[in-house]
Formats: structure tokens, sequence, C-alpha cells
């Protein structure tokens, strides 16, 4: 090699150096951190439930999570679908409890900083939406008279010890509700005021002392905001943390040109509302609309924030009371799900509809009109290589 | 010892040439033209000169993805300040096409052409426009406000 060849390769080689840009732009690097753990603010005191920090209730709440016994043929507790080892999911397109419901389990952790409950957010508090369950024929299908009886027979002293004294059940029907057959609700029917208040109140507290357990469900440290952490510091990140080159065009794709990031956001990766994103129905299950047809139904739920059983005031009802309760933007309009852990649990959808990441990104990249109203993802056309770099990506959030 | 100058003279050379042929690339490629924001000043004049409206943060400050509560003030033109005004407030991203994740409201008078707006909520970064109907005895007007997260 002469030496001008020499000298020329040494200048490439300096100038090269030179010119490296750096892997991620300021921008990026705020939108990063803005995703990582570190960056999720510590759980808010919810003042609708005066129990929602009390270790008894919390402890109360992890035996009722567990227990078969308040279902109508005692097999069905909350964990059969929210499943301890599977981040509280079941790995179903539809949740089976007592029958075949019509949608997937949500995972529960961090589910305590959620606004809004179930994939339409029918629920606006993590205690009313806890309820809901026990009383659907096709989940838990019990009813709030026999629940009352049994927790008054089985956990009596625990209740008691929280909750104080519990109201005389002696002439409350052994099944009633206003939501069970028809003999359950002729039986509600048939129950004076103060009674269905008695049994209201005991069934409200059931989903305080399950909600005050739930709370204790975080989302834990991943790859991802090791990385992350990593990056805001400035310091290489070590070992496993380093993200291959993959798996940062992923991450830049998430937050750039793929467009993920818009709903997808802040360290829970989701902006907690509701969107149509095209999501095709399921032919054999009942019509679902999403949102549109939540609205009416978290209005009319007495353990809603506005109603009878909530603790503190009206100002923590601020969701419910400014809620948007029409227009065509609510149709078939799902809760955004929170990314992390995701890569790991498929089904994806609010009823299995996609068997595996890459069929969710081939949907996003597509964008199909919806079914009913309108789809607000406008076609991607990522390439084979884009949709695997993000499929990387998101693998880093459960890892 | 001549060789080194030799090898320093070349190295400067070529740093000059590289210098050069930047500059020249940077100086004749197409500006990308600047967009124009939209305009987020928190003060204005209704529509059709009505009022004047300003729109703050009752905190000061904006957090994402939070249910906040902002003031409205409003004023005739003379400065004076608008009673018993009726307020309606819609908006969205105009570049998602959406409307707005809640439907916030005028809930309070403080006074002094003071209206809290309750139950606004900004779910993602990006530009928010929050248009308002305002009705008084001088009449009925908008504003529209622009935020950019």
């Amino acid at each position: 090699m002469s030496r001008m060849s020499r000298l020329l390769a040494l200048t490439v080689m300096v100038v090269l150096a030179g010119c490296g840009k750096p892997e991620f732009s300021d921008a990026e690097k705020k939108t990063i951190a803005s995703l990582a753990l570190s960056a999720l603010p510590p759980l808010k005191p919810d003042t609708t439930n005066r129990f929602a920090d009390v270790p008894a209730a919390a402890a109360l709440g992890s035996t009722l999570f567990f227990d078969t016994g308040m279902s109508r043929d005692g097999t069905v507790s909350c964990s059969t679908c929210h499943k301890i080892d599977r981040q509280f999911q079941d790995d179903l397109p539809q949740a089976v409890g007592v029958g075949r419901t019509n949608r997937r389990t949500m995972p529960l952790a961090g589910v305590a900083h959620d606004p809004w409950f179930f994939w339409d957010g029918r629920r606006d508090s993590l205690w009313a939406q806890a309820l809901t369950p026990l009383e659907n024929p096709l989940e838990q299908a019990g009813n709030r008279a026999a629940v009352a009886h049994y927790i008054k027979a089985r956990f009596g002293e625990r209740y008691e010890r929280i909750f104080g004294l519990l109201p005389d059940l002696s002439n409350v029907p052994a099944n009633a509700s206003p939501l069970g057959t028809d003999a359950e609700k002729a039986a509600w029917n048939a129950m004076p005021d103060q009674q269905a208040e008695d049994v209201n109140r005991v069934f409200a507290n059931i989903g305080k002392a399950i909600a005050a357990f739930e709370r204790s469900i975080a989302p834990p440290q991943t790859r991802f905001d090791r990385f992350a952490a990593a990056l805001a510091t400035g310091a290489p990140p070590q070992g496993d943390d380093a993200f291959s080159a993959e798996e940062i065009q992923g991450l830049k794709l998430f937050i750039g040109k793929a467009n993920c990031v818009t709903c997808h956001n802040g360290p829970r990766f989701t902006d907690n509302s509701f969107h149509n994103t095209g999501v095709p129905p399921i032919k054999d299950l009942p019509p679902d609309r999403g949102r549109i047809d939540a609205v009416a139904q978290v209005e009319a739920d007495p353990f809603n924030c506005l109603g009878a059983f909530r603790d503190g005031d009206a100002g923590a009802c601020g969701e419910l009371r400014f809620m948007v309760k029409g227009g065509p933007e609510l149709i078939r309009a799902y809760k955004t799900p929170s990314l992390r852990g995701a890569a790991t649990r498929p089904p994806y959808m609010h009823a299995g509809q996609f068997l595996s990441l890459d069929e969710v990104l081939a949907h996003y990249s597509k964008a199909p009109a919806s079914v009913e109203g309108t789809s607000e993802v406008h076609p991607l056309q990522l390439s084979d290589r884009e949709r695997a770099a993000l499929v990387a990506f998101l693998k880093t959030l459960a890892e | 010892m001549a060789s080194l100058w030799r090898y320093l003279l070349a190295g400067l050379g070529l740093a000059a040439l590289l210098a050069g042929i930047l500059a020249v690339v940077y100086l004749t490629a197409p500006r990308s033209p600047q967009l124009a924001g939209p305009d987020t000043s928190r003060s204005k004049t209704t529509a059709n000169g009505l009022f004047v409206a300003s729109f703050e943060p009752e905190r000061g400050v904006i957090r994402q993805g939070e249910l906040q509560s902002w003031l409205l003030t409003l004023k005739t033109v003379a400065g004076a300040p608008v009673e018993g005004a009726a307020i309606t407030i819609s908006g969205g991203m105009p570049q998602h096409s959406h409307g707005l994740p809640t439907s916030p409201q005028a809930t309070n008078y403080l006074g002094d052409g003071r209206y809290r707006i309750e139950g606004l909520k900004f779910t993602m970064s990006g530009w928010w426009q929050l248009r308002f109907a305002i009705s008084a005895a001088a009449g009925s007007d908008t504003v529209i406000f622009n935020v950019v997260l």
C-alpha cells in the first residue's frame, strides 16, 4: 500500500467517525424517556374507595380474588381468567368463565392507573369493575344476595374488622339481584329499599377489597426500561441491556414513522382512551359496538363514581362527569391496551382477533376500513423488515 | 522529516477540500420549508371581534393525560369583564381528524370575566384545537385556541 493510499484511508476513517450521527435525536430521546417505567407516577390515592390502601382490605381482596365460592357453580374466581402466572390473563381469544364471553381477558399490571375499565370502559373504577364479572352470567354468574350471604358465612369476621358490622341478612333471599335471572330480579324487586341498600353496601365493599388487592399488581422493569435508563444518563447500556440494530430500528419506527406512540404513549404505552382501529368483528359472536354502547352502561351503574357507594367527594368523578357521551368516533372504539408484556401474551385485540404481533402489524400496515364507524388508522406501507423490527422492539417490553 | 511535512500538507489539503465540498452541499441544499406552526397565543379577539378571550391552564402547566381545568377570561374590546356568558366547547386534533377525548364544560363563573373550564384532557402530544362558542349580552361569537404539546 502506498503512503498516499494509506493517508487517504486514514482521512476517510476520520471523516466517517466525525460524521457518524448519534443513534437518537434529542426529540427521540425525550419520547423514549416518556415511555420508560421510571416516568410512571406513583399510584394516586383512590378517594372513592377509602379501603384502597388498607392492608387488611387488600389481604381479604386477594383471598376473594382466588376464591371460587362467589360463582354460581363454585368453579370460577377472578383468577380463573386473570391467571397469576400468566400476567393475570388467560391466553384465550375470549375469556371462559361459566360460559364463553365475547371479549379477551385483560392483563392487570398497572390496572389501578386506568381511568376506565373493560375494553369499552363500561365501568369507571377498579372496585366497580371487580363487581361486574361476579354477576355476569357468562363469567361468575353469581348474584349479590348470594355473595352477601357467602361473605357473612365464610369471611364474616374478617369483613367486619375492615368494614364494620355486617347488616342483618336473615330476611334477604338466598338469590337476588337486579341483573340476574327473572326469579332473582323478582326476588330483588320484592326486597325493601333498606335491605337492597344493605346488600349493595356489602357488595360494594367486596369490590373495594378486591380493588385494594389489585392496586398492588405493578408492571415489572423490562429490558426496554434498562435501555432507556442508560440512554438517559448517556452511559452505554451494559450487556444484555444493549439493543440490537433491529431493536433500535423498531424503537425508532415505533416513535416515528409507524405512529404507534400516538396512542401507545406514556410509561404504560396507552393513552387510556378509546379508538376505532378497524379491527374486524368475529363472526359467531354477538354484535359488539364498543365504547358507544358502554356510555349508557356506566351512567346507569349504581356503583359508579356519582352513585351512593362512592367514598370521598364527587371531585374525584371528573372522568365520568366530562366523558364524551356520543358521536360517531365512539362506534367500535376500544381501549388502547398497554403494550408492556404484550409480546408474550397472544392473541391480540378485544376479542383475540389476531394470533401474533405480526398479524397485528399487518393489520395496522394495511389499515382496512371498519365494518361500522370510521377507523382512525391510516395505511403505513411497512416493509417486512420494518414489521420484524417493530416486533423485535415489542419483545424488549416483555423481557 | 521532509516526508512528515508532505503528509501534513496533504492531510490539510484533503481536509480543506472536504470542508469545501461539505460547504457547497449544505449551502445549496434546498431548505426544508419552515412549517408555520399554529398560532398558539393565549389571548385573542373572537372571530367577529365581539370579545377578547384569554385561555390559561389554571395551575400554570399542561400535563399530558390528566384531567385539568383552564380559565377562560372574557372581556369586551373596551376591556370590561363579560358576565353571564353561555359557553360551549368543542375541538380535537386537526392532523388526526378526531375530536376531544373528553367533554369539557364551563362549570363556574369566578368573577371579573373569568370562567372555569373543567374536564380538559390532552391524551397525546401534537396539535390540539379548542373552539369556544360564546353567547353573552353583546351577542354570540367564537374563538379557537391552539395548544401544542
